[in-house]
């Protein structure tokens, strides 16, 4: 147990350290570096830079040092002191941009990752045990459509909905005059009221994979022989399905927690640029469009972060929840 | 004497023999079971026949703008006009246009007194059919004016003529994607199962690695690297590249766990001790044994490229004009003012979810005949 624990906390330390250099390389990877683009912008506007003053200036980013003294100085800043670098679209330390944005980001992400558990474990569960009624078909149905429809698509479509029966903006997570006001209870109320758009948007594709999954998973569950022997030991048909096929198959559905959490962190860039929530993604899209790359780069970091420790965490709870697991390694 | 017979009523599909069925057949027969396959099949099939033929297939050519019909809906087609009368030929109502006494914008207005009846196949704009003659022939158009089924966008281009050329360089650039998904998956997976051992370890760490990163922002990031001054052909290629990353690890990982465990086979072993090449025993005996797992994978792996393609090219990081994709035209549709002004221009999405539909399906029912000899 605490072997396996170890084992995958090296493995998380290791992903990280593998993705720092993905990020990197991401950052290094636009032809050109900013002080080349620096000088366009002032050729542009009509005050050149001196060659002198290019160099100086790429002197002081340092950026005409070989790369892995960057990478170093780079990670060894984020590791000690927080700093993942500078924006210079934005005129601000990268720490800042993402900190002020990366909350919200986090609240969207688990809550639709506990809606989509919420939603799908029991519509999954229902689904098996009554395979083929009018409602296993339904739910299918809707799940293939969910699954087909990319995320940006859905959420224009409720945003044009609402605009044209409600009448309001869905877009943003709060209305105009709580935009900026400090935080109250009213202003909560109104956060709840707008994040279900992006929830919903962000968690249908998700919570029809996980119906499909849970359903099959049961499935295979119900027609095994120690389902029969304890219905043939008279156990209520609630109690056994709960406390025999379900627990099974959450195995699965545990195991793969991480991925869902990937798939969500994935998605929610493009939901957010959308719906022009004031959360990472419009950040993110800036800063790729304007080939911000630090900005960009840290981004790309911190999205895969969460995936890798999330990951970790599935694990571990997996290793609580199947003893096999537990096991492995003692016997 | 009873060989014709049989041979007869077979091609006649009455009597199944299982036992005399090749592996394929056996396949076909356990596909066609799978009815939303056969009906996905069907839609693919209309899918790949509007892209071969799109010139041919919409009333105008893509670059073509209508200045009298501009930002407008799409237009219905009739058989009973406004007196309820019917008319055999579908016709659309006539448009007219006028200002707007107030913003003075050019406004088009339904005149119902005129018909433009449809017609087949008739003479419009020049284009040049695959690149190679040239014709003025469309399949239809309408006698007297124009037609727009799917409405036109704010240059007045029509967005049924757009959303079938798109058609084509969506499911082409899959396609590549896929393709090229394929090559690598086969090539990687195939070297980790068939040396084993550390190569092996290494490779499934690093699609593990590759499985655990959040997709999106990865390859966000990597074609937003792209230098900005590439032409649009160059970017098409790069992004089939970006997009091929996404595919391969799925497929790499059913190569290998099918040559790991067909290795161990019998059959296998029998080939090796009569002498056969290691070569030899790979192409002849092990590919063909799990060819159809690795077609189960292509279908599964199409969508996800499909729809990645679709995401970047939206956000406009993927493909650009004057390359149209599915995605290029959503890209029009980015914000909530265009789309309730012209929700219209949210069509070509309906295609990507109609496409994405199908190919899950045809998976579906692939994945169940992959294995023909499973209950």
């Amino acid at each position: 147990m605490i072997r396996f624990v170890i084992n995958r906390f090296v493995y998380m330390v290791l992903t990280m350290a593998a993705v720092s250099v993905v990020a990197f390389v991401l950052i290094q990877l636009p032809p050109g570096d900013f002080a080349d683009s620096y000088a366009n912008k002032r050729q542009q506007a009509g005050a050149p830079i001196t060659a002198e003053e290019l160099d100086n200036m790429r002197h002081q980013l340092g950026i005409d040092r070989p790369w892995f003294v960057q990478y170093g100085k780079w990670v060894s800043n984020m590791v000690l002191e927080g700093d993942m670098g500078y924006s210079w679209e934005w005129r601000r330390p990268v720490t800042d941009l993402i900190g002020e944005r990366l909350p919200l980001t986090l609240l969207l992400a688990f809550s639709t990752l506990i809606l989509m558990y919420v939603v799908a474990i029991p519509i999954g569960i229902y689904s098996a045990v009554r395979q083929y009624s009018a409602t296993d078909h339904i739910f299918s149905t809707v799940g293939y459509v969910g699954l087909a429809t990319p995320n940006f698509l859905l959420a224009l479509i409720l945003m044009y909905l609402g605009q044209r029966w409600f009448g309001q903006s869905v877009g943003g997570l709060f209305s105009p005059e709580y935009q900026d006001a400090p935080w109250s209870w009213p202003r909560v109320v109104n956060l709840m009221e707008h994040l279900w758009v992006p929830v919903v948007v962000l968690g249908t594709a998700g919570t029809a994979y996980l119906i499909r999954t849970i359903r099959a998973s049961t499935l295979d569950e119900l027609d095994k022989m120690y389902v029969m022997a304890a219905r043939a030991g008279g156990i209520s048909p609630m109690r056994l399905l709960l406390k025999y096929p379900v627990r099974m198959a959450l195995n699965p559905i545990v195991a793969t927690l991480g991925w869902r959490l990937t798939y969500v962190i994935s998605g929610a860039p493009i939901v957010g640029v959308v719906m022009s929530l004031p959360d990472t993604g419009p950040l993110f899209l800036h800063a790729l469009l304007n080939q911000d790359m630090y900005l960009a780069g840290g981004m790309v970091l911190i999205y895969c972060a969460f995936t890798i420790i999330g990951t970790f965490i599935s694990d571990l709870l997996l290793v609580l929840l199947d003893p096999r697991i537990r096991m492995e390694g003692q016997a | 004497m009873t060989a014709p017979v049989q041979a007869i009523s077979l091609r006649k599909g009455r009597l199944k023999r299982p036992e005399m069925a090749t592996q394929w057949q056996l396949m076909w027969w356990k596909f066609k079971k799978h009815h939303m396959a056969l009906v996905g099949m069907s839609l693919l099939a209309a899918f790949v026949f509007s892209a071969v033929f799109a010139e041919f297939l919409s009333p105008a050519v893509p670059s073509e703008r209508n200045n009298s019909y501009l930002a407008s809906g799409p237009m219905g087609i009739h058989f009973f006009d406004a007196e309820w009368d019917f008319h055999a030929r579908p016709f659309v109502y006539a448009r007219t246009t006028k200002r707007d006494p107030v913003t003075l914008r050019k406004l088009s207005v339904v005149d119902e007194s005129n018909h433009w009846p449809i017609e087949f196949f008739v003479r419009g704009s020049t284009y040049k059919f695959w690149g190679l003659f040239e014709t003025d022939i469309h399949l239809f158009g309408a006698k007297g004016g124009f037609i727009h089924l799917f409405g036109t966008d704010t240059l007045g281009r029509d967005v049924f003529t757009r959303t079938l050329h798109a058609t084509r360089v969506s499911l082409s650039v899959g396609l590549a994607g896929v393709s090229f998904a394929f090559i690598l998956g086969a090539i990687i997976g195939g070297i980790a199962g068939y040396f084993g051992g550390m190569i092996d370890n290494a490779i499934m760490r690093l699609i593990e690695f590759i499985r655990s990163v959040p997709s999106l922002p990865l390859w966000l990031a990597l074609s937003a690297a792209l230098p900005r001054e590439w032409s649009s052909f160059q970017v098409y290629l790069a992004i089939t590249v970006i997009l091929a990353l996404i595919g391969w690890t799925h497929l790499a990982r059913t190569v290998r766990s099918k040559l790991l465990a067909l290795r161990e086979e019998d059959f296998t072993l029998a080939a090796r001790l009569s002498g056969c090449t290691d070569m030899r025993i790979i192409l002849r005996h092990l590919l063909p044994a799990f060819m159809s797992y690795m077609i189960v994978d292509v279908t599964i792996a199409f969508p996800e490229i499909l729809l990645a393609e679709t995401s970047l090219s939206f956000l406009g990081l993927g493909l650009r004009e004057p390359v149209e994709s599915w995605g290029v035209l959503l890209y029009a549709a980015q914000n909530v003012r265009s789309i309730a002004h012209m929700p219209w221009l949210l069509i070509p999405g309906l295609f990507v979810v109609f496409a994405v539909l199908a190919f899950n399906f045809v998976g579906d029912g692939m994945r169940d005949a992959a294995d023909p000899y499973s209950k």
